[in-house]
């Protein structure tokens, strides 16, 4: 662990202080929840946010899913900060969906995706810990007869000054609950922070150290049965047929059902048991209309959309064509990334009880009202007679959030066995080749130099999967996916090119693949990142000049990319020569609302094997809510931009995924993993995630390296494609 | 029926003679600490200690546990989940997800025990759990401590 917090001071780079923050953790008692629905709280809440136990404990409500990305003691630092209270009183809880449905959301949205877990949510939940603080305050004045004003609060006591009585949060909170909520409440600068803003430690740590913790794929209920499910290996195929009596009288079986259209699932009072009897039983197939599609026609199709005449366009400024006709040397390359599975640790899993009158599910979710919408839609019931319980996910990285098709099978399993609890669990095999996995595309840089070596015109033509037209295609704009072009808007405050280039377009030849796409850590920004970041070595080698020193000369009206940019620079010490045999690369981009940088130092064995030494990261979310946090997932995402950087492919055949498992689907493990040095430079005045912008920059920092170690351009990811040996 | 020690409870299971460990573990025994990431040895997610050795439960048949061999899992390294494994992980934070962590820490204890003092090289190429989250780095420099703290203490 290395982290390097730069305060806020003026200085020449421009911009140093605060930071970003995703997330962090927190731990419900599984008694508690699986209780009862409605289950009154013990002590009653001051707010929605707030309530204060007679005892002192203070339970801070969150909205969010916590997986692992710490939004959970993130979030409970901010509404902490403002209610003043004693932070080693503080655990946390998760009000369901359908709670926030029965009170017209007050919490929100509850989707945690997008690093957006604080950053969208950091002015409401921070508003409700201070007001909390004001009832709470005015609840011990009343009771005094004293001027609220004249009462102040440390670490959950209020003493009033003139006369110097004292008392708790947690004696006056019943009365606080009473209290007329102020209209408006002012909130603290952040420079005064003294909870928010802090290296804490997570909430929710202890539980995981000693197997107590319980995910989904734990859930214990009482006459809970299992059931293992196998879908049509082709998308948009179909089940023709099964013989269930073939398995029937195998151990443990209860019921053999088709789910849908697509799905056979096996329900026996143990999933091993369901698991061997659904591996032995004869399922026909029609695998439809895509058993034909290869990796290779996805590619050939991916191809054509490279030189297609219609495209959307995502970024246009002056004039490409003619740039590129004036231009001195025009380069050109092409560049493509495979689809990537989230590969979260914890497959897919969701139990389901029904009956005719109600429907109840608990899942690891990323958004429990899109679980909750789901399960009333596949339980054929109004939401209101349904809920979902958020149980603590093992990993999610999007898989868990945009679609709920394991909610939706949990639920139509269960509705053949009213009023038992079913718990439905995926295979890892089932997890691989079903997945939502991150787009597939290409993209064909093209760039017009100069006799100078300057970049006068550069376009950018990206083809193929769109994530939102499958997903989510209501937020698709006059049939364009913006999202497409994260990290490549002219301007904006989420995912801005930090590039200054007179005459440019980026656009997009849609083609969709029948392999259903999703968001995956990181989303568009990934593979944006590694077609520009190296394509701009690509430039600067052509025009003979130091790829930091090209890219600045870009990067005048950009201060804040700049900033990141020459903080990594300046560490990883580019104007030094590595150590012999050590070869260097450098990039920089903008993504969910952060600015961000990497530097790499590789080097290349004779073999052709790749070592990554050491890795420095910069980011600037604007404000950081706890930096020790933001280290972590700094860290972790480069496991996760490089596991699928050096070996992460997931290929089509014959219609079906092929990797099934992580013997045929590599991640990155301990033996490979660099050092990574995390520079957290927030410099104020915005909110940026900090979960998934560095994914980007860690393939491209890593890429240029090799690069400048073999000479060897990898356009076309996985690394492990390319012999790296010295020709 | 089939007699396990785990965790010093001797304890009949009724499973099928082919049911791997893990599962016993999970459903018949109801220790669900001890988890399931791909079933085919690769993640070490489903790590516990037979005998003091680090082996994955996903990839063991009842059948080839011994009568006498004692089993250990998470739930059972320590009292108090004091082993300094544990107690270095809560120090520095090693958990993000938590999930393949049962694991992690199984298999860092049982590396400890076996050499106390390993380097990092050691470390590295005997640590092959794997981690979505990418808690590599302080997982690394959890058993680091932890060994520091085993020959001070
Ligand atoms: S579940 Fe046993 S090694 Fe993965
Ligand atoms: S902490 Fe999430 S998989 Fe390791």
């Amino acid at each position: 662990m290395s982290i390097d917090i730069r305060a806020p001071r003026p200085s020449r780079r421009a911009v140093l202080a605060g930071a970003g923050l995703f997330s962090l953790g927190f731990h419900i008692p599984f008694a508690a929840q699986a209780a009862t629905l409605d289950a009154a709280p013990a002590a009653p809440e001051v707010n929605a946010w707030v309530v204060v136990k007679p005892d002192e404990t203070v339970v801070i409500r969150i909205a969010r899913s916590e997986m692992g990305q710490g939004t959970l003691t993130g979030l409970a630092q901010l509404v902490a900060e403002e209610l003043d209270c004693d932070w080693s009183r503080v655990t946390t809880e998760y009000p369901s969906p359908g709670q926030n449905l029965a009170r017209k959301r007050v919490w929100g949205d509850y989707s945690t995706g997008g690093s957006r877990g604080v950053r969208d949510s950091h002015e409401y939940v921070r508003k409700g810990g201070a007001a909390a603080r004001t009832m709470l305050v005015a609840a011990a004045a009343k009771g005094w007869g004293v001027p609220a004003a004249e009462c102040r609060v440390e670490r959950g006591v209020i003493t009033h000054g003139p006369s110097g009585r004292s008392t708790t949060y947690g004696a006056v909170a019943a009365e606080a609950a009473k209290i007329e909520p102020p209209k408006d409440v002012v909130l603290k600068d952040p420079k005064d922070w003294t909870i928010a803003g802090k290296p804490l430690k997570r909430l929710d740590t202890l539980p995981k150290l000693d197997g107590s913790q319980v995910y989904g794929i734990d859930l214990k209920l009482p006459g809970l049965l299992n059931a293992a499910i196998r879908d049509c290996p082709v998308t948009g195929g179909s089940v023709k047929s099964f013989d269930a009596a073939a398995v029937s009288g195998m151990p443990g079986v209860k019921r053999v059902v088709q789910v849908g259209d697509s799905a056979v699932a096996v329900v026996a009072d143990t999933f091993w048991r369901a698991k061997t009897a659904l591996d032995a039983l004869p399922i026909v197939w029609d695998e439809g209309p895509n058993a034909q599609v290869s990796s290779e026609t996805i590619a050939a199709t991916l191809r054509e959309g490279l030189d297609a005449e219609q495209a959307f366009v995502g970024n246009k400024a002056g004039d490409v064509a003619g740039a590129l006709k004036g231009a001195a040397k025009v380069v050109e390359a092409v560049y493509g990334v495979p689809f990537q599975n989230h590969a979260t640790m914890e497959p897919m899993n969701a139990t389901a009880l029904w009956t005719a009158e109600r429907c109840e599910v608990w899942t690891p979710t990323q958004n429990g009202e899109a679980a909750l919408a789901a399960t009333a839609d596949a339980a054929g019931l109004p939401a209101t007679a349904c809920e979902v319980y958020k149980i603590h996910l093992g990993g999610g990285f999007g898989r868990r959030g945009a679609t709920h098709d394991w909610v939706r099978q949990a639920v139509l399993i269960a509705k053949e066995l009213p009023g038992t609890p079913v718990k439905l669990i995926w295979t890892r095999e089932e997890d691989m080749t079903h997945g939502r996995y991150h787009p597939v595309t290409q993209c064909r840089m093209r760039a017009a130099l100069d006799k100078d070596g300057n970049l006068t015109g550069l376009h950018m033509r990206i083809s193929g999967q769109s994530i939102l037209a499958s997903v989510a295609p209501q937020r698709m704009v006059e049939g364009r996916d913006p999202v497409t072009f994260q990290g490549l808007n002219p301007g904006g405050p989420e995912a801005a090119i930090g590039y200054t280039i007179p005459n440019i377009l980026v656009d997009h030849a849609m083609r969709n693949p029948h392999i259903l796409p999703g968001f995956w850590r990181g989303v568009n920004l990934n593979p944006n990142a590694i077609y520009l970041e190296c394509f701009m070595d690509e430039l600067a080698h052509a025009a003979g000049q130091d790829p930091l020193a090209f890219r600045l000369k870009l990067m005048g009206n950009h201060p804040k990319h700049r900033a990141v940019l020459e903080a990594v620079a300046e560490k990883i010490g580019w104007d030094s020569k590595p150590p012999e045999g050590v070869y260097r690369g450098i990039c920089q981009t903008m993504g969910f609302g952060s600015y961000v940088a990497g530097a790499a130092e590789v080097s290349v064995s004779d073999k052709g094997e790749l070592k990554i030494h050491r890795i420095v990261a910069a980011t600037d979310p604007g404000h950081a809510v706890n930096p020790q946090q933001i280290d972590a997932q700094v860290a972790g995402s480069f496991v996760y931009g490089l596991s699928a950087a050096l070996y992460g492919a997931c290929t089509v055949k014959d219609g079906r995924i092929e990797q099934t498992n992580f013997d045929s689907y590599p991640v990155m493990r301990m033996d490979a993993m660099p050092a990574v040095e995390t520079i957290l430079m927030p410099s104020g005045g915005f909110w940026g995630g900090v979960g998934e912008p560095t994914i980007a920059v860690a393939a491209p920092a890593v890429l240029n390296a090799v690069f400048a170690a073999t000479g060897k351009r990898v356009r076309q990811l996985p690394l492990k494609d390319t012999d790296l040996r010295r020709a | 029926m089939a007699r396990l020690n785990v965790n010093g409870v001797v304890r009949e299971v009724d499973a099928e003679p082919d049911t791997p460990l893990l599962w016993v573990i999970r459903e018949q025994i109801g220790l669900t600490g001890t988890k399931y990431g791909c079933g085919i040895a690769q993640c070490g997610a489903c790590t516990v200690h037979i005998d003091g050795a680090a082996v994955r439960a996903c990839s063991l048949p009842l059948s080839a546990v011994e009568p006498g061999q004692k089993i250990v899992t998470i739930e059972g390294l320590a009292p108090g989940a004091d082993h300094p494994v544990q107690q270095a992980w809560a120090e520095l934070d090693v958990p993000q997800c938590g999930f393949c962590q049962p694991g992690m820490i199984m298999a860092s204890a049982a590396l400890l025990a076996q050499n106390p003092r390993p380097s990092e090289a050691e470390i590295r190429q005997e640590i092959t759990n794997i981690c979505r989250c990418g808690t590599y780095n302080r997982v690394l420099a959890g058993i680091k401590r932890a060994a520091e703290r085993g020959q001070s203490g």
